[in-house]
This record gives structure tokens, sequence and C-alpha cells, in this order.
């Protein structure tokens, strides 16, 4: 993980918004804009149709984040954004590891590094094995450097997904929003 | 801890109503071209005027502009870099949105330095380029241009139209988001078969976006808690921007500085919403403004900005500023509360409305020993700034005094627009704004070659008023070619070129900051009276001090455009200045 400097913190900013295209650019130019590396980034659907979240990880310190976001908010097709720290949010990242398979028939390491690490194997080729592994960035890099002696062929993890554990839902902002406005 | 957010489907599902609410349909069109439709959307929303140039992927716009031409007035610029800044001079003075139009590729790339100066000055503008037929998009095809990614960061919102059928809500929610909330420039590029294919027309007004919520109601505990800051304030101080003028918040401004006594400065885009001759208007901020506003920001206790955003060439450096004081900030924009200068009461909401509710909750207050100040401070940079740039000793005139002279003989009542640069500053110090509306520069972004083109939209938006146009020599000529606008459709704008035979404002600041160095400033200028007249404008040049009183007549007594040269003292300077990066209160006089 990126180390912190100074006052920094790790934000995690979940953006509601229109699925549209374009939109990703017009966020991303926020934070490339002001010189901030977005550490992670993911895009998905939400369960709603038509409404996107976007889960994006920057370090910025506590006096810039608020401004951020509320240019964030101020872009006209996002719904509503939020940031939270570590603590605010249960988050996890996916990891794929792909091995030769033959590490597994010489040694009972490997399956022993699997079990202390809850990992699992998701396929097994004649060739290679998939192992996945669900966890915090820390977690999934112990793993790695773990496997690594065996020979790892590939290595790809995914960016942050999250969930906030206050239980405000997205709706009862909205409706704030709706209340506070006028058309 | 901050409020967090749990999705639920079902909930979110019944709470999310459609993504726009349109009004009842207001034209309908059986059978008719995108083209047509693009006209038609346009007319709906009211427009008179567009400013643009054709080319082949706008062409079947420009076909049916043809058929609607004692409807719509097209005006044909000289480089689309003039079609933008018409539709924003235009805008301002006309309060409504300019409309520019320019085909796909170089015609979209030219309309850049218009849309990122309407976008940091917040003017509401919309921009219709025409972009190659959708099949090609991606293909590198012949005037293929990325213009919705070139743009994204200087939009307040664009979207490329590929379907025809998309035209009629493209253009509504365009119009609706360039005019409300903050204003600022949208684009909407359509591709070529957009424009040709065969539909049923129907325009609806956009009234909402679920997405976009562009004015918040008056907070009254935020209000309550400004009046009371205002009314226990011992030494409190009114900073205007240009949000008081495009809310039209002018009579409010004046009315609370009279009932609660509170002293005025306006910022560079705040001017004109305040008469320079009311008892309370105690001048202009920034780099270039006025010493007491500058200075006495550090002394007051209660800092009211309205509609204004803390910009660096009115604060200085940030951590001198104000420090000393409480901030009250009304902004329609939540982006701007905090960014730059942190407040104490933060009211979201149009400045008029906000101060009209705040009216009624402020007590009577007169400050005779603070409003006192601000005229010793005032009397101060008379004797060493103002009284040399109105009499000189120098053989030619001074910018001040031909803006002194021009003010006088308007009564302060003209549209001034202003390019960038030295004479800029010297304008806006120096003219005696009387009448609201009347200040049209390019502030946030600094465009030179701004202001030919404004002067045109501006005119044009306002014929019933005098347009002055006042131009440095540098500027002058990135955007002259505009003079082509003024002779084909005689739009009687009357120019005043400030010529120092320098750029000046950066000479100055090699002077000041570079040691005298004059590197690539000294620029040699062709005849402009004869580039004038080659444009069939009555032009005229003066060389002497005596000339200018009956020059200036003649200019303002045409009934045509009329293009005046003044040859003004080279090596002038403005002040009082802020140096860059430095404190307000470091302000110097010379
Ligand atoms: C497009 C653009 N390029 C460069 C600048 C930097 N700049 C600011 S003022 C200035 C000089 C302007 O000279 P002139 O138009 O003669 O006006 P003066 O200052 O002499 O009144 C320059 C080059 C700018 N503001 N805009
Ligand atoms: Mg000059």
């Amino acid at each position: 993980m990126q180390p912190l400097e100074g006052n920094q913190q790790r934000y995690t900013i979940s953006i509601f918004t229109e699925d549209k295209v374009g939109l990703l650019s017009r966020i991303t130019a926020i934070f490339t804009r002001r010189k901030i590396n977005i550490d992670s980034l993911t895009v998905s659907e939400t369960e709603n149709r038509g409404i996107s979240r976007f889960t994006v990880v920057i370090r910025t310190t506590p006096d810039r984040i608020g401004v951020i976001v509320r240019q964030i908010e101020k872009q006209v097709e996002v719904l509503k954004a939020f940031y939270y720290t570590d603590d605010q949010v249960v988050y996890q990242e996916l990891a794929l590891y792909k091995l030769p398979t033959e590490v597994f028939a010489s040694s009972k390491a490997v399956e022993k590094i699997l079990r202390d690490n809850h990992a699992r194997v998701i396929t097994i080729e004649p060739e290679f094995i998939v192992i996945e592994k669900t966890g915090h960035e820390e977690e999934t890099t112990k793993l790695f450097n773990e496997l690594k002696p065996y020979g790892v062929l590939s290595f790809v993890r995914s960016g942050r997904i999250a969930i906030a554990k206050p239980m405000k839902l997205l709706k009862v902002h909205l409706q704030e929003l709706e209340n506070i406005s006028v058309f | 801890m901050r409020t967090l957010v749990q999705l639920d489907e079902a909930e979110l599902n019944t709470a999310i109503h459609s993504q726009n609410q349109m009004g009842p349909p207001i034209i309908e069109k059986k059978g008719i071209s995108g083209a047509e439709a693009v006209v038609l959307s346009l007319l709906a929303e009211g427009v008179e005027c567009v400013f643009g140039y054709p080319g082949g992927a706008i062409m079947p716009v420009y076909d049916a502009l043809y058929d609607y031409r004692d409807r719509l007035t097209h005006y044909l610029v000289r480089h689309e870099q003039g079609a933008a800044h018409a539709a924003q001079g235009y805008a301002r003075v006309k309060r409504r949105a300019g409309v520019c139009m320019a085909t796909s590729g170089p015609g979209a790339t030219n309309l850049i330095t218009g849309i990122a100066d309407a976008m940091i000055d917040s003017t509401p503008i919309v921009c219709i380029t025409g972009q190659v037929g959708k099949h090609l998009l991606g293909t590198d095809a012949f005037q293929e241009t990325d213009v919705i990614g070139i743009s994204m960061p200087i939009t307040k919102w664009n979207y490329q139209v590929t379907r025809a059928e998309e035209i009629p809500e493209a253009i509504a929610k365009a119009f609706y988001i360039a005019q409300s909330g903050r204003p600022g420039p949208v684009l909407i590029d359509i591709t070529k078969n957009a424009q040709t294919e065969i539909f049923d027309f129907q325009y609806r007004k956009c009234l909402k976006i679920r997405s976009y919520f562009p004015k918040r109601k008056v907070d009254m505990n935020a209000i309550q808690r400004a009046a009371e800051l205002l009314n226990n304030a011992q030494r409190p101080f009114m900073l205007i921007g240009q949000g008081v003028v495009l809310s039209g918040a002018q009579a409010e401004v004046q009315e609370v500085a009279e009932k609660a006594g509170i002293p005025v400065a306006s910022t560079l885009l705040g001017l004109s919403a305040m008469s320079v001759h009311h008892p309370q208007y105690v001048g202009y901020l920034g780099m270039h403004g006025n010493y007491g506003p500058n200075v006495l920001t550090n002394q007051c206790d209660v800092l009211f900005a309205v509609g204004m955003r803390f910009d660096d060439r009115v604060t200085g450096r940030l951590d001198c500023y104000a420090k000393q004081a409480k901030v009250i900030h009304i902004d329609i924009d939540p982006a701007e509360i905090d960014k730059n200068v942190k407040t104490e009461v933060a009211i979201i909401a149009d400045a008029k409305e906000a101060l009209q509710a705040l009216l009624p909750l402020l007590e009577v207050k007169r400050y005779p020993e603070w409003m006192a100040r601000f005229r010793e401070y005032n009397a101060i940079e008379y004797e060493k700034v103002i009284s040399k740039d109105f009499a000189p000793n120098t053989p030619l005139p001074k910018m001040a005094e031909v803006v002194h002279l021009l003010s006088q003989k308007t009564k302060g009542k003209a549209i001034i627009a202003t390019d960038v640069g030295q004479h800029q500053m010297m304008a806006t110090r120096y003219y005696e704004f009387d009448e609201p509306y009347s200040n049209v520069t390019s502030g946030g972004l600094g465009t030179m070659g701004f202001c030919l083109p404004a002067s045109i939209g501006a005119k044009i938006g306002r014929p019933d008023r005098e347009v002055i146009a006042i131009i440095g020599d540098g500027g002058f000529q990135m955007t002259m070619q505009e003079l082509g606008v003024i002779m084909q459709y005689h739009i009687p704008v009357k120019i005043i070129v400030m010529n120092n035979n320098y750029l000046g404002m950066v000479r100055q600041w090699q002077q000041l900051f570079f040691d005298r160095r004059y590197s690539n400033v000294d620029i040699q200028n062709p005849d402009f009276v004869k580039i004038a007249e080659a444009f069939g404008i009555p032009a005229r040049r003066v060389e002497k001090r005596e000339q200018l009183s009956q020059a200036l007549d003649e200019l303002l007594n045409s009934h045509s455009a009329y293009f005046l040269e003044v040859m003004v003292e080279k090596e002038d300077n403005v002040f009082p200045m802020v140096p860059a990066g430095t404190c307000i209160a470091d302000i110097r006089l010379e």
C-alpha cells in the first residue's frame, strides 16, 4: 500500500452517478487536475438500473477531502458522493494468483500456505492453477510474498470495493437534498 | 461520525424517479430532420441569434438555418474563438445563454478558449458542434476530434448526440443546465447522421434533472447566524462578486449596505453591481484594486462575501488574508464554501434570495469611524496614485486619463468591454460604473482577444446601450479579424485601442520583478487605423493629449461603429499592486 505522507489520510470515496458515457473522465479529472494519484478505482452498476457506483481510494489531507468531494458532487450527473476513512467502511479486494500446477505435486507447502491464508483454488488446468483470495491489500500481498518462491506466473488484484457502516440510505440523502433545493 | 450510505434495492427504485423531468410539449413537427430540430429547439428556447462558422460536419444545420433566417439571425464570425466570446458578451449583458456553433475538428477546437473562459467566469453559453457520422467515430475520420473529451474539464456539462431523436431533450437540458444554479458553458456535439435523420419532433423544456441540485432554499438558521454576526460587528465589510450580477441582487446589496451601514467593495467581475457613487461603496478589490478595500480586509471583524469565490487575485497569500475576521459566505455553489477561505457561516443560496431573507433581520447601524478609514486610505491612494494618473506630466496621454474622460463623457452609463492587460486594469479602476450589467471582461482566465468579439455580442444583446471596447495593442491583434463582423452586420461598437506599443502588463512585471529585462514585450504594430478603415470603419488616431477630448466626442457621437487608436504613455505602470503571492496588506503604491 502506498505510504501516507505528512497529515495525509487514506479515504474511500463512494460516488453514485447516472450511468453515462464520459463520467469516468469527468470524475478522474477532478483528481488528476490536483495531481492526486488514484490508488484504486472500481466502477460497477448498482442493483439499481441506471445508477453506477464509483469506489475510489486516494490519499489526501483532511482539509482537502471535503473540497474534492464537493467538486465531484458538483458534476451534473453525480447523484451523491461520500467519503470515509478506513474505519468507517467494510472493504475488500480480490486477488488472483496463477502458479504452475507442478508446485502442488512437488510439495505440501503451497497447500499449507493456502489453508493458512484462507485462499482457495478456483481452477486447475494441466499446466497451471488459479488461486483466489479476498481480503485487504496487506493480506493479498502477504499471500503473494509467500507464494513467490514457488513461481507466481501472474498476480492480479482488483480495486477496493466498500460498504459503509452507518445505515442512512442513499434515498434519504437524496430526499434531504431534494427538500432543501429549488428547481 | 459522518453519515454513510447503504443501498436497498426496493427502496431505491421507488425513491429515485425518472432521470429528467420535462415540461409539456411546446413545439411539435412531424417528419423533420435532426438539423431542423436543432433550429426549432433553439427557437423554442427563445434564442434570437447564433454566433458561428460553418463546415462539413455541421452543414445540415446550416442548411436548416437558411429556412429560418427570418427568425434566427446567424452572425458569421471570422474565427470560432470569436463566436464563443461573442456568445459570452451577449450572455453577460442579456442575462441569458448565448449560443455559438462550429463544425467538427478545428471548428470545435477553436471554440475551446472561449469555453474555458466561460467556465471560469460562470457564463452561460450553449455550444453546438458538428461531428462526423456515428459510423466514423473513433476512426480518425476527416475532421474528427474527440470534442467531448477535450471540452470535458471546461464544460459544466457536455453530451454527444448520435441519433436525431435525442436532439430536443439534449438541447433542453443544455439550456437548463447552462442557465440554472451557477451558470456555465455546455457543449452538444451532434454527429452528422443525427442531423440528417428524419423523425417526429416534439420540444419540451427541461424542468429538473434528478442528479442535479442547482439551487438551494435559503437556510434561515444560517441567515439568523449571519444576522447575529453582522448586528454585533464593529467593523463589518461586504465583498460583492459576479454572483450578485448573475442573480440580479444589486438592489438587495444596496439595501443591506444602507440599512446595516456596511461598506461594500467589489471584485473585478462584480463591478457595476453597485454604483461607484453610492456612499457605501468603497472600491475595487484585488491585485490592482483600491488601497483601502485591500488593506482594510485585514482589519475588518466580519467579512461578508456575497457571490464571490475568493480568487487568488483578490486574496493574495491566503495565510495572511483576513485571518482576524469571521467570514460569512453566500454562494450558490456548495463547492465554493471553504475552498479557499474558511467560513464561520455558509449560506448556500442564490444571492438575491439570501439577501432578501437577511435584510429584515439586520439592525440599522452606522460605522462612521470605520467608513472614515476607507476614505483615509482612498485619500492616500488619490494623492500617491490617482492624481498622478489623471494629470501626468508625460508627453503622451496615460490610459487612466482616457478612461477618466470617457467615464465623464458617458456619465458612467456605457457598457465597457475590456481585454486583458494594463488597459483592462485602468479601465476597471477608473470607469465610474453607474449602471448595472456594464462590465464585460475576462476575469478568471484573463483571455487576451476576448474583448472585441465579446463587445460585438454585448452590442447585439443590448443594442439600446452604448458599448465601448477598450483593448490593448497586443490583445487587439489576437482577434482583430472580428472587425469583419462589425463591417458585415453594421454593429455600432465603439472601439478604443490603447496603444503603448508594448505587451504592457508583462512589461510591467518584467520591470518590477525581472530587473527591467524586457524580453519579447516590444511589439511592432501595424497601422491600426488603416486596418479599421479597410473594414469600412471610421477610424482615427490620437497622438496628443489636446486631441483626446474631441476624438472621444467623435467616437461617442458616431452612429456607426468607430475605431479610435490612442497612443499612450509607453512605460506606464498600474498601481496599487499586490504582487502575486504576497499579502494584501503589503499592497504597493509605487
Ligand atoms: C491569450 C493570452 N496570452 C498571453 C497572456 C499574458 N498576458 C497578460 S497581459 C499581456 C499583455 C497585454 O498586452 P496589450 O494587449 O498590449 O495590453 P496592455 O497591457 O499593454 O494594456 C499578456 C501577454 C494572456 N493574458 N492571454
Ligand atoms: Mg499594450
